[in-house]
């Protein structure tokens, strides 16, 4: 893949300053929002995961799928194993050949698939696109701002114009954040649509947030842990060299007599 | 082992008299280890230790992925999620081993260029430098097949074009490309085949790893000035060089940590840095992706292959002399496999008596320009294939070879190399003077 640190030495000085004009081309707007999970030491917000997956249950859930996601992982979002097993059973049936029937789901089973009308699964969306590929698509600019996968999907959530146009016998809806400008899902949030039990943001803005983290996590389950592991392992490869440095320099000292 | 003199193991104790009589395998790794290396390597020479590392940690990883991994068509793209979902350590045993082979590949790059640049593969080593590109050619087999086995899409249409490229052969192409996939498309045959090879490739890298240093431990290592050490005795011999243990390993273990804190951080902070999205969508033969695109470091060779179009007048040359049997696609091919043979032919097309390119003023530049060169094929791969890149590409190739094939034998003829220190002696005194006393390496 193009983005490479090494390119990246040799170009980024001389392209950055040029960057910013390379973007203005009327093409995909991705908007750079904050999320509580950028960075060395970011981490999951579990109550936006809670209203992510209230908003993915309750509204995404209709068409997409996440077949990748077990529900016992649930319990990383702040959930009790009984609230767990409560979710599983009260919003999704699965198909058990055993029974030769649908029953109601527990938590060893995954979320259930969904591709009914075409809708693509989403258990790994957020790492399936990249929000952020220049400049000149190189990908430096992932170096500061992240690989945008949470950042791309918040932005087509609340990136619908208004303009609609019919082509093929379909409807698409004009995005701004959606290659090509025309994407055949219609707008599926609106403001107040979900009623979150503590009263909190339910605009279009504030949900598309929530359910992009939501997906983040159903897409990377296991960040925080990496994280950890990269820190731990910086910390000690970085005290390992150090050490290794002065064994180094007393090993050659007598070797390498003083430069006179 | 002929080679520079030095001390050999001698055998003590009766215990180890026995066994010396029956297998010299102490005595083998003695030698291997305590190799006189001349004192004067500098940071560049680092990257050997690195590679062997890479090849390490990318079988151990390996092989614990397989433990999880299901190759077939239907599973291969869940059972990476289940790897990096359920199995204890799974999303970093494959983070780290897909960042590896990125490593692996930095590394390659800077010990070729490093050899390029000091004269490492002439004579006598040219057989170590061949070795080199057999093992190079075998670890861009290994990593596209590597890359193929998490069946996504990019996984899938990257097979699709690669094995393509073999359908460019005349005559025989449409068998061959049939013969390489099992069958008439990319499929479950394919991934099968794939996932053999990419497990054992690396056992064969590993034996030409072997042959690599053996090579080079009869000649010696070569060194920033491209100097010999001298031979006439031992005692000569250890004016120029120090035992590879423990000067060399403590050296390049330090360097080698460096670099995993910089590797680790990738891992544990962006591991899909140098991935391409694309690859987290399960593969589709139904959907073509918008762009297909290789892993970074097949781009330099990926900018030659797509430079040569049926617009250029060499590529229209060739295929008028053979009666259109060369045509643009097989030319393309050609030259990308050409750039890598072009490479590997340097010791026969450096006509120039001095070997560090230190020595060598106009030389030099030409292979800063190379350098330059390689990173802008890296670019100009990444790009579509539409002006001005095109034109671009087809520069920056022809610059590749002509660097191999007219500017590296026309240089040895017109230039005046500087005069290289005498012994390796003089210039590690030069550079960080005499030792304080008649130092005398620790044993």
């Amino acid at each position: 893949m193009f983005k490479k640190l090494a390119i990246g030495v040799a170009f980024a000085l001389a392209l950055t300053p040029v960057a910013s004009i390379a973007a203005g081309d009327g093409e995909q707007h991705i908007e750079d929002f904050h999320f509580s999970f950028e960075g060395p030491f970011g981490t999951f917000d579990q109550h936006q995961l809670q209203r992510g997956l209230q908003i993915y249950t309750e509204v995404c859930a209709a068409c997409h799928g996440l077949r990748y996601v077990p529900l016992r992982d649930l319990t990383a979002l702040g959930y009790s194993d009984e609230q767990v097993i409560a979710y599983a059973a009260d919003n999704f049936e699965v198909f058990d050949p055993e029974l030769d029937d649908f029953r109601p789901a527990i938590p060893t089973d995954h979320f259930p698939i969904n591709n009914g009308v075409g809708a693509p699964d989403l258990s790994l969306m957020a790492k399936a696109r990249a929000g952020f590929h220049g400049p000149y698509g190189l990908g430096i600019n992932q170096l500061v701002k992240g690989m945008g996968g949470a950042e791309y999907i918040a932005s087509l959530l609340h990136g619908y114009t208004g303009h609609e146009k019919e082509e093929a016998g379909a409807v698409l809806y004009e995005n701004t954040a959606f290659p090509g400008g025309w994407i055949s899902m219609a707008p599926p949030l609106s403001d107040e649509q979900v009623e979150f039990t503590d009263g909190h943001e339910n605009t279009v803005d504030a949900m598309s947030q929530d359910v992009a983290a939501f997906l983040m996590w159903a897409a990377e389950p296991k960040m925080m842990d990496r994280k950890n592991a990269g820190f731990v392992g910086v910390i000690f490869l970085t005290v390992l060299s150090v050490l290794l440095y002065l064994v180094n320099k007393r090993l050659w000292a007598p070797i390498k007599g003083r430069k006179h | 082992m002929s080679g520079i003199p030095h001390d050999h193991y001698e055998p003590k104790t009766n215990g180890e008299k026995w066994l010396n009589s029956r297998l010299p395998i102490v005595g083998l790794l003695y030698d291997t280890l305590m190799i006189p290396t001349p004192k004067n390597l500098n940071w560049w020479w680092i990257w050997g230790i690195v590679l062997a590392f890479c090849l390490a940690l990318q079988i151990v990883t390996g092989i614990v992925l397989v433990m999880h991994y299901t190759p077939h068509v239907d599973l291969a793209f869940a059972s990476i999620e289940h790897i990096m979902r359920n199995v204890n350590g799974g999303y970093m045993l494959r983070y780290i081993h897909m960042n590896g082979a990125s490593l692996f590949f930095v590394a390659v790059y800077i010990h070729i260029f490093r050899g390029l640049f000091y004269g490492s593969y002439k004579a006598p080593r040219e057989i170590t430098w061949i070795v080199g590109m057999l093992i190079y050619l075998m670890m861009m087999g290994t990593a596209f097949m590597g890359y193929v086995l998490p069946w996504g899409q990019m996984s899938f249409w990257g097979a699709t074009v690669i094995t393509g490229l073999f359908g460019a052969i005349p005559f025989v192409g449409d068998a061959i490309q049939t013969w390489l996939l099992g069958g008439p498309a990319v499929d479950n045959a394919t991934l099968n085949r794939f996932f053999s090879l990419h497990y054992l490739l690396p056992f064969v890298i590993a034996a030409l790893v072997i042959v690599h240093i053996w090579a080079f431990h009869t000649t010696g290592n070569n060194n920033p000035t491209g100097v010999e050490v001298r031979r006439t005795s031992k005692a000569d011999a250890q004016k120029d060089t120090l035992p590879f243990w423990p000067y060399f390993v403590i050296k390049d273990v330090f360097a080698l940590a460096v670099i995993l804190v910089v590797f680790w951080a990738i891992v544990g902070y962006m591991p899909n840095y140098l991935g391409h999205p694309d690859n987290y969508i399960e593969a589709n033969p139904l959907v073509t992706p918008a762009h297909i695109v290789p892993e970074w470091y097949f781009l330099p060779f990926y900018a030659i292959l797509r430079a040569f179009t049926g617009e250029v007048w060499v590529v229209q040359f060739a295929s008028f002399v053979t009666g259109g049997i060369v045509d643009a696609k097989f030319f393309g091919v050609l030259a990308m496999f050409g750039a890598i043979v072009a490479m590997a032919l340097a010791p026969w097309l450096d006509t120039s008596t001095v070997r560090s390119g230190t020595y060598r003023p106009m030389f030099k530049w030409w292979f800063y320009l190379l350098i330059i060169d390689f990173f802008a094929l890296m670019w100009l791969g990444a790009m579509p294939a539409e002006e001005p890149y095109a034109s671009f590409s087809l520069i920056a190739s022809a610059y590749w070879f002509a660097y191999f094939f007219v500017i590296l034998p026309i240089l040895g003829v017109i230039e005046k190399p500087e005069l290289p220190p005498e012994t390796i002696e003089e210039d590690f005194n030069a550079h960080y003077g005499k030792a304080d006393a008649d130092a005398t390496p620790a044993e």
